[in-house]
């Protein structure tokens, strides 16, 4: 009798133990909800950009905010440029490049510059994207050829996800007045064609495509080029891959 | 759009230094997002005093005991406001009860306020007052007879079964209730701790720094308004009650500044890639609120003022005013430098970009909703709701030294 009850009694606290403990391990899945590797067989879309390529002309950004109705004003970007500029002192100045920012100086001539680039930047469709993580309702989430939408019937603006982001690549729309980001064009990858942005780039500086597929122009250029990606300590796993990237950009 | 919105962005473009990213420029948390943490940290602090009695039976603060668990109440009741106030869809709010995702720090914030309201404070109030309120109601006519008859739900019984009941229901509950006030504030430190992208956020020791602030403002405002309302209602302060909960805030501060400099001291020493904006930052915008109010006025002031009631023990002994004195300038200090330190905390995570190259500056709105005004309601708001509270609880009979158990005894005659 007292047997019987002193095992129920264990018995019950084991089990209750153990769904407390798959309880909190349920409540704190930083990677059960990304995404390890992808199937194979299915799109995994993923991003190139070729630094020395670009030139700076930001027809992208322009493409982009007409193509995702991003409104005009300079405090609302799905993508930007940024402009480097390394001194042989050390120093360096970034600038986001926008139609009336002065001309660059003439590199040849200003013997003080050591080197100079443009950095094309957009969202990171990270593969363990801290901003799903943190989004209280679940209104930004992963779909399952690895973009990161927003759910703008469902986002409440809590700007929690626009925190969260190391990239800066997350801004609250004013008039929606929910989360809003670069989705790689969904709506027209969906349907086979290019991101805007990589459609209008002169110089091919931006590719796209799918990481699955042994011939996209996207494997191409990751077999064709030293990659790097943007802060990977964090841990994200950026699909947004430079090539030939300098160690000032962060 | 809102034009006037844009105009205010525009105005900070010249204010920021070196280069932020483009969608950095607006400061998305923000006096809203200050003010909600120093309500939370309010409750627990508060709560945590109030355990003292029923958990350590700590004797002398008695005179607390229902004062802190009422400021406890009310400043609960507000603390969702200010969060609800700064979503971009208030009206959407409650898609984070229905609909909350596991993974994310402030969807759980629902379930632990509930729990935190629910489980802890109403539950540990109720028990609190339950016989008083039925002793009132005997003596009493009208709307307040059905107002306590209605709040202790009818229940009569004053017999000695459940007087013990009730007191063996506050131990549980208070014991309970310690850790859920430890998880109401440290929770509310982890979703700040638990942000990888921000370095000046995450740490894991915000949760606990987050804790120990809360425990020091929580004391020093129920000690703010012991002395305040004692007075007030006709009755006397007992300084042995003020003395023993200011040792108490002592400690904690101490502890609070040696969590911080921790902190301070593991950052510098190793410092990494951002320690160079994050110092920027510090000694250009965040100077006057970190280092001379958080710290100096806040802490180390008030520290140095009880200190030296305790060294000139004799002179400070034998003068009680004098004492008084000291204790409310350093209680009101201290409240300045936790709200400085929520500020510093919640303001300043944002004020550098996340490229490391930047700063950008805070405009803080006037009127609208996430301006001082409506921050001012909010915190006036719970001195509001506890002035109604006490209207309905009356707490000073136990603050004034009185006898706990009154009402009960008062009952059973």
């Amino acid at each position: 009798m007292n047997g019987r009850r002193t095992f129920l009694r264990g018995f019950l606290s084991v089990l209750l133990s153990g769904g407390a403990i798959g309880g909190i391990l349920k409540i704190v899945p930083s990677k059960a909800d990304a995404r390890e590797a992808p199937p194979k067989g299915q799109k995994w879309y993923g991003f190139g950009v070729s630094v020395d390529k670009c030139i700076g002309c930001a027809r992208c950004m322009d493409a982009c905010k007409n193509e995702n109705n991003v409104p005009r004003e300079p405090f609302f970007f799905r993508t930007w440029v940024e402009r480097y500029i390394t001194r042989k002192n050390g120093t360096t100045v970034v600038k986001t490049i926008e139609p009336n920012l002065e001309p660059s100086p003439e590199i040849a001539s200003d013997k003080s510059i050591l080197r100079s680039f443009f950095v094309p930047k957009l969202c990171n469709q990270c593969a363990s994207p801290p901003c799903v993580q943190v989004c209280p309702v679940g209104a930004t989430f992963q779909t399952k050829d690895g973009v990161v939408l927003v759910n703008e019937k469902t986002c409440i603006g809590c700007r929690y996800c626009i925190q969260a982001c190391p990239y800066g690549a997350r801004y609250l729309h004013p008039v929606s007045r929910t989360a809003d980001k670069c989705t790689f064009c969904y709506h027209r990858i969906s349907q086979g064609l290019l991101p805007a942005c990589v459609e209008v780039c002169p110089t091919q500086a931006r590719i796209f495509g799918d990481l699955n597929a042994a011939a996209s122009p996207m494997s191409r250029f990751l077999r064709m080029n030293k990659i790097h990606v943007l802060k990977p300590g964090l841990n994200t796993e950026p699909k947004v891959y430079y090539a030939n990237l300098d160690g000032e950009v962060r | 759009m809102n034009p006037e919105f844009i105009r205010t962005l525009q105005d900070l473009l010249p204010q920021i230094q070196g280069f932020i990213y483009p969608n950095e420029i607006e400061i998305h948390w923000g006096l809203l997002i200050v003010v909600y943490p120093y309500i939370t940290g309010v409750v627990a602090g508060a709560f945590i005093l109030a355990s003292l009695v029923k958990v350590f039976n700590v004797r002398e603060v008695q005179p607390l005991y229902r004062l802190s668990l009422l400021t406890a109440l009310a400043y609960l009741l507000v603390a969702p406001m200010a969060l609800v106030a700064h979503l971009g869809h208030p009206e959407r709010f409650y898609e984070i009860l229905l609909t909350p995702q596991t993974s994310s720090a402030m969807a759980m914030f629902g379930f632990v306020y509930a729990w935190y309201l629910m489980a802890v404070l109403l539950l540990e109030i109720w028990f609190v007052h339950r016989t008083d309120m039925i002793a009132w109601a005997e003596q009493e006519k009208g709307v307040m007879r059905f107002i306590h008859r209605t709040l202790a739900l009818y229940s009569r019984d004053t017999g000695d079964r459940s007087v013990t009941f009730d007191h063996k229901a506050l131990k549980v509950i208070t014991i309970v209730g310690i850790p859920s006030a430890f998880l109401l504030h440290g929770y509310v430190g982890f979703i700040f701790g638990s942000i990888k992208a921000n370095p000046w956020w995450s740490s894991v020791l915000i949760p606990i720094v987050f804790l120990f602030s809360a425990i020091v403002s929580g004391i020093a405002l129920v000690i703010l308004l012991y002395m305040v309302l004692t007075p007030l209602t006709g009755g006397k302060i007992s300084m042995r009650c003020v003395d023993k909960a200011v040792d108490f805030l002592f400690y904690a501060v101490i502890v609070d500044f040696s969590l911080e400099l921790v902190d301070f001291i593991h950052r510098v020493y190793q410092s990494e890639e951002e320690i160079k904006i994050l110092s920027e930052m510090v000694m250009n915008k965040l100077f006057g609120s970190l280092v001379i109010i958080q710290v100096l006025l806040g802490m180390l002031v008030p520290l140095l003022l009880i200190s030296l009631t305790k060294i000139f023990r004799k002179r400070f002994g034998l003068n009680e005013d004098l004492r008084k004195m000291v204790y409310f300038i350093a209680v009101i200090l201290i409240q300045m430098g936790i709200f400085a330190t929520r500020w510093n905390v919640v303001i300043g995570g944002q004020m550098f970009s996340k490229s490391f190259r930047g700063l950008t500056t805070y405009k803080m709105e006037f009127a609208g909703i996430e301006g001082l005004l409506f921050a001012i309601v909010l915190l006036a708001l719970p001195i509001v709701i506890l002035a109604v509270l006490t209207k309905i609880l009356p707490p000073w009979k136990e603050m004034h030294g009185e006898g706990v158990s009154e009402g009960a005894e008062a009952a059973k005659a």
